[in-house]
């Protein structure tokens, strides 16, 4: 007898096409981990390389092609690929390419790779040459770095809390690993990496203890569920509401490095080898930053009186940190990392402007953020003192005179960070901005003018390293600039291509971050 | 309820007070009484050596096998519910966790051919 069971499970539908680029990522790393597995030593550097490339190409362009204009809620509506995620994972697959170059980068011969071959060998001792003879080489990066684009493109997309824990850890379990595999500075790389895992595992679990309150209040994880029990209101479980929301968001506001949850950014991205660093930057922030758009604009917008306060307040202490001790920085990865702490603050004041304006200012901000984040990080690894990068402030003292081009690009990168007129910068300030003051009320102002004035701060930081390279006479020294591969160039030219084109003619890339501000719901 | 950032201070002050008095309690009330040999280093109940048997190195190589256990701890966690749903949801649910084995495997094949399951 076959009793009537209820049926409690039924197949959900799998709209592929929308999903395509992830699943490719997800697809190309699985193969990577094959090839790190069947390939002979000698050959896997380089085949992980144009297998990495081909993979994330192939998303691109399965993106743009087949997956834009055609948003979809699907797997039961846990995801949701709409404008700002098609643009978001577009971008990140954009950041990824560049980083994968850089990764790829191994100077010539001259040098090896950023990576260490053995986790023990110390650089330029028998063991490591021993290594690299017999054909050691973490090769394993390729394929991680594609499991952590797949999980930040995933992050931008999630629409339920379980979705969005899994989709972090995805992205952020290779990011650890990463951290940890510096070539020079072991002791550095790995301290960095177990900090990384230390805090970022306590970051996960707020966010499981804010989805576990919120799922007691809404008695739902799926966002559309929290905002429908909001609207309704009189639930019994009304105090679970806010610390939920609160919890959530620190786990979110953890991965952008936002005040006070900045602890682990400068040591994390002074540790991590270089091409990792600029990976971390720009990807985790676009992806965080995807996230928290949508869980704040289509999970938790009816509350947004009630949490609109402390992320007021974070967004403000996040600038404040950031541009003020980004001042007494001495290493360059540090100061980098200070100042991607109050760009996190000027993100947020974006979002603080919950309109149509603020998502597309946001999405237009971190893809001007991110491509010339990825292009300065590719720089601070080429320039080398005795092979070892030079990261101390004063090892760049008369870089300009030395290595004009070098210096001269990596001044327009600076100067795009502080937000000068004509670099992506500006125009993405303004975007960001505008928004916060139009609809953001009085504390949008006062977080605008407070912004404004860390931007100087800020600037005074970038010009004071231009004057360094420029202005300052200095004893000969072993600082070289490395002469890059065509991996390094790309990046470095692209990154700096999109800083010009960005702020002489942004047009077309807003038009497109105005199309795709839209959140399906 | 007046603002409901209530709930949120009884919650900060719920958990400091969890966190101060299990510390407090346990300083307070804990008998104290300290000997030679709850003084020493503990190592699972063997006699504490200044150095390990084999040259001054902990062998740690136990770590690999344990990884290797929760990737099939998980799949079988993963197996138990499929096998009882699976009259319910039919091929989809074949193809799925067919995918999921295949994803495991992979995983697998890496520490094979890695020499992650040889002991020496």
């Amino acid at each position: 007898m076959t009793a009537a069971v209820p049926s409690l499970f039924s197949a959900v539908s799998v709209d592929y096409r929308a999903l395509a680029p992830v699943l490719i990522v997800f697809v190309g790393a699985m193969v990577g981990v094959l090839v790190g597995a069947f390939v002979p030593r000698a050959r896997r550097h380089v085949i992980q390389l144009v297998l990495a490339l081909v993979t994330l190409v192939a998303a691109l362009l399965t993106l743009v092609l087949a997956t834009v204009g055609h948003s979809a809620k699907t797997v039961g509506g846990s995801v949701v690929v709409d404008g700002p995620a098609m643009y978001l994972e577009g971008l990140l697959l954009v950041i990824a390419i560049l980083a994968v170059l850089t990764f790829g980068e191994r100077w010539g011969g001259y040098e090896a790779d950023a990576f260490t071959p053995m986790g023990a060998a110390t650089p330029g001792s028998p063991q490591e040459a021993a290594a690299t003879r017999a054909g050691f080489t973490t090769s394993e990066v390729f394929p991680l770095a594609l499991l952590a684009t797949a999980g930040m493109m995933l992050f931008t997309s999630a629409n339920d809390l379980i979705t969005l824990f899994i989709s972090l850890e995805v992205l952020s379990l290779p990011l650890y690993i990463l951290t940890g595999l510096a070539r020079r500075r072991r002791l550095l790389s790995q301290e960095a990496s177990l900090k990384y895992f230390l805090l970022g595992a306590f970051s996960s679990a707020f966010l499981l203890f804010g989805s576990a309150l919120l799922y007691g209040y809404a008695g739902t994880v799926d966002y559309k569920g929290i905002a429908a029990a909001i609207v309704a209101g009189g639930s019994a479980y009304e105090p679970l509401l806010l610390p939920g929301i609160l919890l959530v968001l620190v786990g979110l506001l953890f991965k952008i490095g936002a005040a006070p949850f900045q602890m682990w950014t400068p040591d994390v991205y002074q540790g991590a080898p270089t091409p990792v660093t600029g990976f971390m930057a720009a990807g985790t922030k676009a992806a965080a930053f995807g996230a928290i758009l949508r869980f704040g604009y289509v999970g938790i917008e009816a509350a947004r009186w009630d949490w609109r306060w402390p992320v007021i307040v974070i967004a403000a202490l996040t600038m404040v940190v950031g541009a003020v001790l980004s001042v007494t920085q001495t290493d360059m990865k540090r100061l980098l990392a200070y100042s991607s702490i109050a760009h996190a603050g000027f993100l947020l004041v974006g979002v603080l402007g919950f309109s149509k304006a603020g998502i597309s200012g946001v999405l237009f901000y971190l893809t001007a953020y991110a491509l010339s984040t990825v292009a300065a990080f590719a720089i601070v690894g080429m320039v080398r003192e005795n092979g070892a990068e030079a990261s101390h402030l004063s090892q760049w003292a008369g870089l300009g005179k030395k290595h004009p081009v070098v210096a001269g690009t990596f001044a327009l990168l600076l100067l795009a960070f502080a937000g000068i007129p004509l670099t992506s910068g500006f125009t993405a300030k303004f975007a960001a901005f505008a928004p916060a003051v139009t609809s953001g009320g009085r504390a949008g102002i006062a977080l605008v003018v407070l912004a404004v004035l860390c931007s100087a701060v800020t600037a005074f930081v970038y010009i004071r390293v231009i004057v360094l390279m420029y202005f300052t006479e200095v004893a000969p020294s072993e600082v070289e600039a490395l002469m890059p591969s065509a991996l390094t160039t790309v990046v470095v030219t692209f990154g700096a291509a999109a800083t010009v084109i960005l702020g002489v003619y942004p047009g077309p890339v807003l038009d497109l971050a105005a199309n795709a501000a839209q959140f399906l719901r | 309820m007046t603002s409901p950032y209530v709930a949120v201070l009884i919650m900060v002050a719920l958990g400091l007070a969890f966190a101060v008095v299990a510390v407090g309690l346990s300083a307070v009330i804990g008998p104290k009484t300290y000997n030679r040999a709850k003084l020493e280093a503990y190592e699972c109940g063997i006699q504490p050596t200044p150095r390990a048997a084999s040259g001054g190195r902990f062998p740690v190589k136990y770590y690999l096998p344990a990884m290797l256990f929760i990737i099939f701890d998980i799949e079988s966690v993963f197996l138990y519910p499929f096998a009882v749903a699976f009259n319910q949801m039919g091929l989809f649910a074949l193809i799925e966790m067919v995918l999921f084995i295949a994803t495991v495997f992979v995983a697998y094949a890496y520490v094979w051919r890695r020499g992650g399951l040889e002991w020496d």
